[in-house]
């Protein structure tokens, strides 16, 4: 292939993502694109989003169809410079193989597990990298929360995502349902894989875990990073973990969903019924009622860390978006002092996924 | 952990965790324990076609053999959930309950109504429904609509492994009887199943597929000639969703009509016959209720008013396929 001739090709959003539809193009034939522009829309099963430009050029080709369902990989559009001609391009279309899907191996070998003393974990490695990190998920949440960075990032570093006790596909039990027994988790996780140290990211009370991780074992995190992090303040929506806890049918659950995206139209139904699935699982509303009791007891937020993470010293990113109905982004106002912190404009509290390419681009630059 | 497992496996999985939970769940059926003449253990059957095999080896005497009697070991089953236990009994064939109808109908389904709401019948009566085997018209019906009809009775038909799992332990765990029917061409179907138990709760229909302009709505086997259909559509820009009932008493006939708000138009699939069928019902009900958001007649797509014929040829086309409810949404959409 011509390196001259830029391809744009169906993306692959974490793990499961088979295939995906295109929905609408935001550029048009001629126009020109750089770096991260956002060329189209695309949704999945799991959720929407755009396409951003991996290069820079003209756009020569648009072949994806709006409202069509494409496979991974599949070529949706080329890109190239002025001086290329038609005829390049039309001799690199003539003689393209689109790639063969491999079929079920990466699923095979990035989700596993590991026994540790709280019982089995399920966590996903992707990506051999120097550095390596760690993504900690939030209140019923899981590691697919973080499809957007992990498929964002693995080419630059060794990336584990663990789904925490109680949550996805780990055990349905805690030893210590405490920010402290979480960090226990985290830890031992890591002697059992022996990761000596690492970058760790946390999400809401992922957040307040990485923390709490820190300022156990100092020496073993080599930097923090924090998305709509809790542990920063005392308030907490408990309406949403209420909500979240007992809704029982899609409709019940929905508008709770709903209310931790700015854009709630990315509630979508294959998302709702994953959660579903989880939390119809024997033992998991226990299990979250048990987790909220301890770490939201009375309507609050157990334990504030900003002056005890202060003081390990280790550089902290606070990342939260200004559209945050679960915990305020005013929280972020007391590691201002010492941590970088970036407020996200019109993002919910996942602010991970909805402006996923400005966060992996300052996951990247803050890591160790 | 979830892993690929057959529907079969998974409905032996829900029966044994909840063996496993509840020393009150009993298994009763034909040749489920021993086998004919068998040696116990080494020969049990787990029934004719292995569902329940490996049950007796771990609940030994809560897994029953019965007489050949339907009539006898349903009522039984009917007289124990009235007495606390929670029987799973199972009729091979769900055919056969023309022999139980009065233990089904006229007691089970009636007890909670007749006794002032005090009395429960917690029993599953599990079999198997559905043509494609080549079993003839005596073991291949759909009979689902009769069950439906009865008040009292809670109808199940799950069309995959992960909610065969989930509605079974509802089933078991549910105070009423359940007619829990398992459609025998899907015992072999894959899905991603979690080892633990969960549940699914009745009356909620799933969205296997989303579309924008015509909703097909099927449960069973039919829930996969239906996604076939909605495919080939796709290929000529029809979007179509289904809707896959699963339970048929209580009937998740919002999300029906949900749909059917968002596309204009209805194609009801059903491996029953169609007078009376659940089809009709779903026809009518969403006629009643979306009516101005109808933008074509809906159409039922279902096996012809005759038995199940025992040719291999005629069954086939005996049983509703992708190409009859693809041509009825092409059709609705002209």
């Amino acid at each position: 292939m011509s390196d001259r001739i830029k391809q744009v090709v169906m993306p692959k959003w974490g793990l499961s993502m088979r295939e995906g539809k295109v929905t609408k193009w935001i550029v048009k034939l001629g126009d020109k694109v750089s770096v991260g522009d956002e060329l189209l829309e695309v949704e999945t099963e799991k959720i929407a989003s755009a396409v951003e430009a991996g290069d820079a050029g003209i756009v020569r080709r648009i072949l994806g169809e709006v409202d069509t369902v494409y496979p991974v990989k599949t070529l949706l559009a080329i890109l190239a410079d002025e001086d290329v001609p038609d005829s390049e391009i039309d001799a690199f279309l003539s003689t393209y193989v689109p790639p063969v899907a491999e079929e079920g191996e990466e699923e095979v070998s990035a989700y596993q597990n590991v026994t540790l003393p709280v019982g089995e974990i399920r966590y996903a490695k992707y990506g051999d990298g120097a550095k390596t990190l760690i993504f900690i998920h939030g209140f019923g949440g899981d590691l697919d929360n973080w499809l957007f960075n992990t498929s964002g990032l693995a080419d630059q570093f060794t990336i584990y995502a663990i789904d925490l006790p109680g949550h996805g596909r780990s055990v349905k039990a805690f030893k210590d349902p405490s920010l402290k027994g979480m960090a226990d988790v985290v830890l031992s996780f890591m002697d059992e894989l022996n990761i000596d140290h690492a970058n760790l990211i946390g999400h809401s009370l992922g957040g307040a875990i990485s923390m709490k991780t820190a300022i156990a074992a100092p020496k073993r995190v080599s930097s923090v990073t924090v998305f709509g992090s809790a542990g920063l303040g005392a308030d907490i929506n408990m309406d949403y973990i209420n909500g979240f806890i007992s809704a029982e049918s899609r409709r019940e659950i929905k508008p709770f969903l709903e209310q931790l995206f700015f854009d709630s139209s990315l509630v979508g139904r294959q998302m709702i019924d994953d959660i579903l699935k989880y939390k119809r699982l024997d033992g998991v509303p226990e299990a979250l009622r048990t987790l909220a009791d301890t770490v939201f007891k009375g309507g609050t937020q157990a334990q504030t860390l900003a002056d005890a993470f202060k003081a390990t010293g280790i550089p902290l990113l606070a990342i939260h978006g200004k559209d945050d109905h679960i915990i305020p982004a005013s929280h972020t106002d007391v590691v201002k002092g010492f941590a970088k912190v970036e407020l996200f404009a019109d993002t919910g509290h996942m602010s991970q996924m909805e402006k996923s390419k400005e966060a992996n681009a300052l996951i990247a630059a803050h890591a160790k | 952990m979830a892993r690929n497992l057959s529907m079969k496996d998974a409905i032996n999985e829900a029966i044994d965790l909840e063996m496993t939970r509840d020393p009150s769940v009993i298994l009763m059926g034909e040749d489920i324990a021993g086998g004919s003449g068998g040696q116990g253990e080494m020969d049990a059957w787990g029934g004719p076609l292995g569902v329940t095999k490996g049950l007796w080896g771990k609940h030994k005497e809560r897994v029953m053999d019965t007489p050949l009697s339907e009539s006898a070991f349903i009522g039984a089953a009917i007289g124990a959930a009235a007495c606390g236990m929670r029987p799973i009994a199972e009729l091979m064939f769900l055919d056969f309950m023309g022999v139980c109808f009065d233990q089904i109908f006229n007691q089970a389904a009636k007890f909670k109504y007749m006794f002032g709401g005090k009395a429960e019948t917690p029993v599953v009566i599990r079999g198997m429904v559905g043509a494609g085997f080549r079993a003839a018209a005596q073991h291949s019906q759909m009979l689902t609509p009769l069950f439906t009809h009865i008040p009292g009775l809670k109808v199940i038909c799950p069309s995959n492994a992960y909610d065969a799992k989930g509605l079974l332990i509802q089933s078991i765990r549910d105070n009423d009887p359940v007619i829990f029917c398992e459609h025998k061409n899907l015992y072999a179907s894959m899905a991603d199943v979690p080892a633990e138990a969960y549940t699914i709760p009745f009356g909620e229909a799933a969205i296997p597929r989303e579309g924008k302009s015509a909703t097909i709505v099927a449960y069973g086997l039919m829930v996969h000639r239906a996604l076939e259909a909605a495919e080939t559509l796709a290929k000529e820009k029809i979007d179509v969703e289904v809707v896959d009932l699963r339970s048929l008493s209580p009937i998740d006939m919002d999300t029906v009509i949900e749909s059917v708000e968002k596309t204009g138009r209805l194609v009801a699939v059903d491996e029953a016959n169609p007078r009376c069928s659940i089809a009709a019902d779903v026809i009518a009900s969403a006629t009643e209720h979306a009516f101005k958001a109808l933008k074509a007649a809906p159409i039922a797509i279902t096996a012809p008013h005759t038995p199940v014929p025992f040719s291999a040829a005629l069954e086939d086309l005996y049983i509703p396929s992708a190409a009859r409810i693809a041509d009825a949404v092409r059709k609705q959409v002209k």
